[in-house]
Parts: C-alpha cells; sequence; structure tokens
C-alpha cells in the first residue's frame, strides 16, 4: 500500500482513460471507462470474448475512435487536441506524433507478406524515423538476434511458422522503442507446441525493463508470471482489478469466480475474440 | 470461291498495318494502366467532393459506347475545343480513356483484396498514408491483378477495329478497302479473323499461364 501512494506521488500515469465509451452502433463496447497505467507497469487484461478488452488496446493504437471520452497519453490528449483554447478532434499530424509513443503485437501477427524479415523489421525504422539504412540493419539485426531470430533475416513470413512470425512481430514493434507495448492475444493464433517460445520473449522483454506493457491475454499463468497488476473486464466494463495473487487467489465477484473456474478446467474460452464489431482478417 | 494467289497477294499489305493495330492497343492500354489506379483511388477517397464527380465521371464512361466517345473526340472537339486529333491519336486515347474505368475496377478488387490487418500494421507502426499505400498496400494488392489486366489487354487488342470508324488504318479498315478495290471480300476479311486469331489465342495462352504461375506462389504463401 505504501509503495501505491509512493507511485501516485512521484509519476503521474503515462495512459489515462478517462470516462471512455465505445459503441459499435447499437451495440456498446466499453462503458464509461476509467483506468490508469503507470509508467514502466505490466497490466494483463482478461475476460470472457466480447468483454470489451481488445477494444481497450485497439483505442489506445488508434485503430479505433472512442465514441466519447479522453485518452491522455503521457499527459497528452490522444484524440484530441487544444485549438484556440476549445478542445478537437486530433488530426493526423497529432495522431502521428502522439502515436509514436505505442507499439502493438497482433494477434494474426500482421507482417508485411512482400517484405523479407529483416525489412519488415527496418522497414519503420528508415521511413517512420528516418534512421539512415546502415544503422537501421545494425539495430534490427541485434533485435532479431534477441528474439531468435538472427539466422530468418533473409526469408519470407511465409516461410516461418506461426512463432516465428509473432516473434518477429515483437521485434518489429520493439525497434521503434515505443514507451508503451500493446499485445493483444498475441499466442491466440499459434498451435499449442509454439506458445511457450513466444510468451517467453515477452518474459524476457518485460524482466529487462521499464517499458509499460498491456497485455490482453487468455493465458492466465503468463498473465500471473508476468503482469503487476490483472484487470477482468466483463459486458465492457471493469469488473475487478489487482495483483496477481489477489485476483487469482481470492476473486471477489462472481463474474471472476465463474470466468476463472472455466480456465481451470482447462477449458481456455479462445475460440473467439472480442472484436465483435472490429473484425479481424 | 477462295483464292490462294489473291489471299497471298493482299497478305503483306494487312501485315503492314499489324503495327498500328498493335501500338494502339497497347498505347490505349498503357493509357488504362496510367489513369485507373488514380480513378481507383478517387473513388475511395473519404473526401465526396473528390470521390463522387470521379465515380460519376467513371460510371457515364462506362455506361455509353466507345464509339459515341471516338465520335465525341474527333468530331466535337475540334469544334467545341478547338483541339484536332489525329485518328491515330483519338484512338488511343478514347481506348485508354473508356478502359481505364474497367482498370479501376481491377485495381479496386486488387486493393480490398489486402487484408485488413496490414492496414493495422501500418498505423502501429507510425506509417503515413502516403508510405502505406506505396509500401505495404500498392505492393500486395497489384501483383494479383497482372492476369486479368492482361486479358483486358487483349479485350482491347480485340476492340480495335472500331478505331476504323474514325478512320484509323488498322486492320480491319485495311481489309474493307482492299475488298471495295476488287470485289473479293472473303479472303479480306477471312484473313483479318485469322491474324486476330493467331496474335490474341498465344496472349491468352500466356496470362493463363502467369495466372497459373501466381496462383502457385500464392499457395506457397509469396505472391
Amino acid at each position: 500500500m505504501s509503495q501505491n501512494i509512493q507511485t501516485f506521488t512521484s509519476d503521474e500515469p503515462i495512459v489515462r482513460y478517462k470516462n471512455i465509451t465505445k459503441s459499435f452502433g447499437e451495440h456498446t463496447v466499453l462503458k464509461e471507462l476509467d483506468l490508469d497505467i503507470l509508467p514502466g507497469e505490466k497490466v494483463a487484461l482478461i475476460g470472457p470474448s466480447g468483454s470489451g478488452k481488445t477494444t481497450i488496446a485497439r483505442l489506445l493504437m488508434t485503430l479505433e475512435s472512442p465514441t466519447s471520452g479522453t485518452i491522455e497519453v503521457d499527459g497528452e490528449m490522444l484524440w484530441h487536441m487544444h485549438k484556440r483554447g476549445r478542445l478537437i478532434s486530433a488530426n493526423e499530424k497529432h495522431l502521428h506524433r502522439v502515436r509514436s509513443k505505442i507499439g502493438m503485437v497482433f494477434q494474426h501477427f500482421n507482417l508485411f507478406p512482400h517484405m523479407t524479415i529483416l525489412r519488415n523489421v527496418t522497414e519503420a525504422l528508415i521511413h517512420v524515423l528516418k534512421i539512415p539504412k546502415a544503422e537501421a540493419n545494425h539495430r534490427a539485426l541485434e533485435i532479431l538476434e534477441r528474439v531468435g531470430l538472427r539466422d530468418h533475416t533473409n526469408h519470407y513470413p511465409s516461410q516461418l511458422s506461426g512463432g516465428q512470425k509473432q516473434r518477429v512481430a515483437i521485434a518489429r514493434a520493439l525497434v521503434m522503442q515505443p514507451r508503451i507495448m500493446l499485445f493483444d492475444e498475441v499466442t491466440s493464433a499459434l498451435d499449442p507446441e509454439l506458445v511457450g517460445e513466444v510468451l517467453d520473449v515477452i518474459k524476457a522483454i518485460a524482466s529487462e525493463g521499464d517499458m509499460t506493457m498491456i497485455l490482453i491475454t487468455h493465458e492466465m499463468d503468463f498473465a500471473r508470471d508476468v503482469a503487476d497488476r490483472i484487470i477482468f473486464t466483463d459486458g465492457g466494463v471493469i469488473v475487478e482489478q489487482g495483483t496477481p495473487a489477489e485476483l487469482f487467489e481470492n476473486p471477489k465477484s462472481a463474474r471472476l469466480q465463474s470466468f476463472l473456474s472455466r480456465f481451470m478446467k482447462g477449458q481456455p474460452d479462445r475460440s473467439a475474440d472480442d472484436r465483435v464489431a472490429a473484425g479481424t482478417e | 470461291m477462295w483464292d490462294w494467289g489473291y489471299a497471298n497477294s493482299i497478305l503483306p499489305k494487312l501485315l503492314e498495318v499489324i503495327p498500328t493495330t498493335l501500338a494502339s492497343a497497347i498505347l490505349g492500354f498503357i493509357l488504362a494502366c496510367l489513369l485507373g489506379l488514380p480513378i481507383a483511388l478517387a473513388r475511395r477517397s473519404s473526401k465526396k467532393w473528390i470521390a463522387w464527380p470521379v465515380a460519376a465521371f467513371s460510371e457515364f464512361i462506362r455506361s455509353t459506347p466507345l464509339l459515341i466517345q471516338l465520335f465525341v473526340l474527333v468530331f466535337v472537339f475540334p469544334q467545341s475545343f478547338n483541339i484536332t486529333l489525329s485518328p491515330f491519336l483519338a484512338g488511343v486515347i478514347g481506348l485508354g480513356l473508356h478502359y481505364s474505368t474497367y482498370l479501376s475496377e481491377v485495381y479496386r478488387s486488387g486493393i480490398d483484396s489486402v487484408p485488413r490487418g496490414q492496414w493495422e500494421a501500418s498505423i502501429a507502426l507510425n506509417f503515413n498514408k502516403l508510405r502505406t499505400w506505396l509500401r505495404i498496400v500498392l505492393p500486395q494488392s497489384i501483383p494479383p491483378t497482372i492476369p486479368v489486366m492482361g486479358n483486358y489487354l487483349i479485350v482491347m487488342f480485340k476492340e480495335t477495329p472500331t478505331l476504323s470508324a474514325i478512320t484509323v488504318v488498322e486492320l480491319l479498315m485495311t481489309a474493307k478497302v482492299i475488298g471495295s478495290a476488287s470485289f473479293k471480300y472473303v479472303e479480306a476479311f477471312t484473313l483479318v479473323g485469322i491474324i486476330f486469331l493467331v496474335l490474341s489465342y498465344p496472349s491468352s495462352l500466356l496470362v493463363r499461364a502467369l495466372e497459373r504461375r501466381m496462383k502457385r506462389n500464392e499457395r506457397r504463401g509469396i505472391a
């Protein structure tokens, strides 16, 4: 508790969701969400399909815009900007600047199929961060080494296994050195035997550093290992949150209890995900 | 009925105009490719003042006959706008403009085939719109359209006889001139038909082979 107070006074949240509502037509995915995330914090979002957890990440990555409410990143509005004392919708330039602090790894990897692994990793370094090609290659190779794919630099994504693809996707996001990284069900599309290699890479990143991480996952053991805080969402609201010990050992709400009991029986509900209206390829 | 000696004697005259015929088709095709992409992009634009006029123009061109458009270029333009085009140039422009509206639909289907995840990854990596189009979306959307594009080139080649109506000296026009001089139409028109067949059929086989090869690559996930 004392630690919490100290963090609160010394650190402003790096991400702040304020009264965020997101609807797709009639369907409300998030209802008046308030959420603060501290710099360096590792937060795991768990919850059943359609609970809104993926939407929380997609709003932050600017893949969806909020219906109402605001999001602040590092003390700055993400979806809004001030103009002549009024708050207006952010333009592309503003989004571009704030977005540079955020990176994301997707469930379906979304690697660029027409580029080699090396170019997948260097493309944004060269063309977004304007880093010279030689330096970009150097950084990319370093990162690929870290995720154990140094030998595959000249291959195309189609030549890799799912686990390897996802590790490339992690390298591609990591090389941009974002302050905040989003991991959206990154193991849900993988064969069971490939899940471990990807989770190991993420654990290594989490243990290294001060990067803020938001992990949407159905892997409860992984969430317990990596996260400082677990957030359980259901029906578009945060039902319960706390340390892994608090939530997993002593769930208070009936909804979390029944959710966890389904997982303990070894039947993770990963058949579908919660992008109800967002869809995926 | 069929005079071999006569057929042989007129063949060189017909072969002579093959370059003009091919050139009008190929130049028209290049023009259609160049115009088709901006039309496809404009129609996708979120700015309605761009998207709607281009859509209206494109639908208008596509729903009216090529022959009328050629007549407008040759007869109306000199009168109304004081622009006089040679028959060949008018033919290339008419053919190119007409088919650009078809090719824009081919581009559109190619662009639509790029998975949404590619756009999302581009946003997550903070590419701007131009980069996303140039380096991520178009390189993935154009290769799959190549066989369809090839088919349109063949279709346009077979459309070139329409240009005879605006006095472009291509195959049909030449055959007509030969026929009316000797009143022997059978040989001239038959030879024109055979020339079209000889040029079109191997081309369509080539396109089909290309298509098969791309399907194979696609299965391997490279395309």
